[in-house]
C-alpha cells in the first residue's frame, strides 16, 4: 500500500487565495457600514442643527439660566 | 501456576518500586485510590487534594476531609525506619501520567527470582503466557492503569467549596468595612444635588446636537 505524496508547496498561496478576498470584502463592508451608519447621519445631524442656529438667542438663554460668571442674568 | 509472592498489605506505590500487589481482588480494594507517591516531585492531583484537606483545621470541609483522612492516615502509617529515601533524579524515573503512556523505566526493575523467570518466559511467544501471567507482567511494568489515573477525584468539590467560603468571608469583610471604615457620603450623591446638576447640564446645553441636551425638549420642558 502506497500513500499519495502530500502537497508540499504552494500552501500559503492556496490559503491566501481563499482568505484574502474574504478579508478584503469584510474590511470594506465594515468601512461602508461605518460610513453610512455613523458618519453620514452625524454630518446630517450637525447640518440640521446649524441650519437655523441663532447663537445670540442661545447665549441669552444660557445667561438667564445663570451658568456664566462673567455675565450675570439681566435681572441682577 | 503458583502465585508470584504472598500478598503484602496494601500500600501506596512508590517510584522506587514499593511492594504493591494487586490481583483479582482489585475491585474490592479497601483503598480505592492508589497513591503512586514520589518523594519530592510534583504529586498527582489526588495526593495534592489530600494534603490540602487534611491540613485544614476543622472547618466546613471537615465533612469532605473525613472521607479522605482515612487515606492520609494510611500514608503516614507506613514504615519510617528509613529516615528519607534519596531519589537519584539524574536517572530515569517512573511516572504515572496521562500524557506519558510509556514512562522512562518500568515500575518494578528489581525483580524477585520468580519475576525474573517470568520475564524470561516473556521473551518467548506470548501465546504461551496465561492471562494471570500477562496481568502480572503488566503490573511489573506499570503502577496505575489509565482507568485508575483518570478516576474522578471529587477535588472540584473542595475547590468550589473553598471558593464560596472565601467569597462569603470577603463579603463579611466588606460589610464590616462599610460600617467601620467608610467616611460619610459626599453630599453630591443626594437626589436634590443630582437634580441641580442635571438642570445645570441642560442650561449649559451639554452635547446639544446628538448627545445629552439633544434629547431634552426645551419648549415643553421634558425629555423627548
Amino acid at each position: 500500500m502506497s500513500l499519495q505524496k502530500p502537497v508540499m508547496r504552494g500552501l500559503l498561496a492556496k490559503r491566501l487565495r481563499f482568505h484574502l478576498p474574504i478579508a478584503f470584502s469584510l474590511a470594506i463592508a465594515a468601512a461602508l457600514a461605518f460610513k453610512f451608519g455613523v458618519t453620514e447621519p452625524r454630518k446630517k445631524a450637525y447640518a440640521e442643527f446649524y441650519k437655523n442656529y441663532d447663537n445670540v438667542k442661545e447665549f441669552n438663554a444660557m445667561r438667564e439660566a445663570g451658568v456664566f460668571e462673567g455675565v450675570r442674568p439681566s435681572g441682577e | 501456576m503458583q502465585p508470584l509472592s504472598p500478598r503484602p498489605p496494601v500500600e501506596p506505590c512508590s517510584v522506587l518500586g514499593g511492594d504493591r500487589r494487586r490481583g483479582k481482588e482489585a475491585k474490592t480494594d479497601i483503598f480505592p485510590r492508589k497513591i503512586c507517591s514520589f518523594p519530592g516531585a510534583s504529586l498527582t492531583p489526588a495526593t495534592t487534594m489530600l494534603r490540602l484537606t487534611s491540613a485544614r483545621v476543622g472547618s466546613l470541609l471537615a465533612r469532605r476531609a473525613a472521607a479522605t483522612t482515612t487515606s492520609s492516615v494510611r500514608m503516614e502509617s507506613h514504615d519510617h525506619s528509613k529516615v528519607s529515601e534519596t531519589v537519584d533524579m539524574s536517572r530515569p524515573l517512573y511516572w504515572d501520567r496521562l500524557d506519558t503512556p510509556l514512562p522512562d523505566k518500568p515500575y518494578r526493575d528489581v525483580l524477585t527470582d520468580a519475576e525474573k523467570s517470568l520475564k524470561q518466559k516473556e521473551k518467548g511467544p506470548w501465546t504461551e503466557l496465561s492471562k494471570e501471567e500477562k496481568v502480572a507482567l503488566y503490573h511489573l511494568m506499570f503502577c496505575q492503569t489509565y482507568a485508575e489515573m483518570k478516576h474522578p477525584t471529587s477535588e472540584w468539590k473542595t475547590v468550589i467549596g473553598g471558593i464560596f467560603f472565601f467569597l462569603g468571608f470577603t463579603g463579611l469583610v466588606f460589610w464590616w468595612q462599610r460600617i467601620y471604615v467608610y467616611p460619610p457620603r459626599p453630599r453630591t450623591f443626594e437626589s436634590e444635588w443630582q437634580a441641580m446638576q442635571l438642570q445645570r447640564m441642560l442650561d449649559m446645553k451639554i452635547n446639544p446636537i446628538q448627545g445629552f441636551s439633544a434629547k431634552w425638549d426645551y419648549e415643553k420642558g421634558q425629555w423627548k
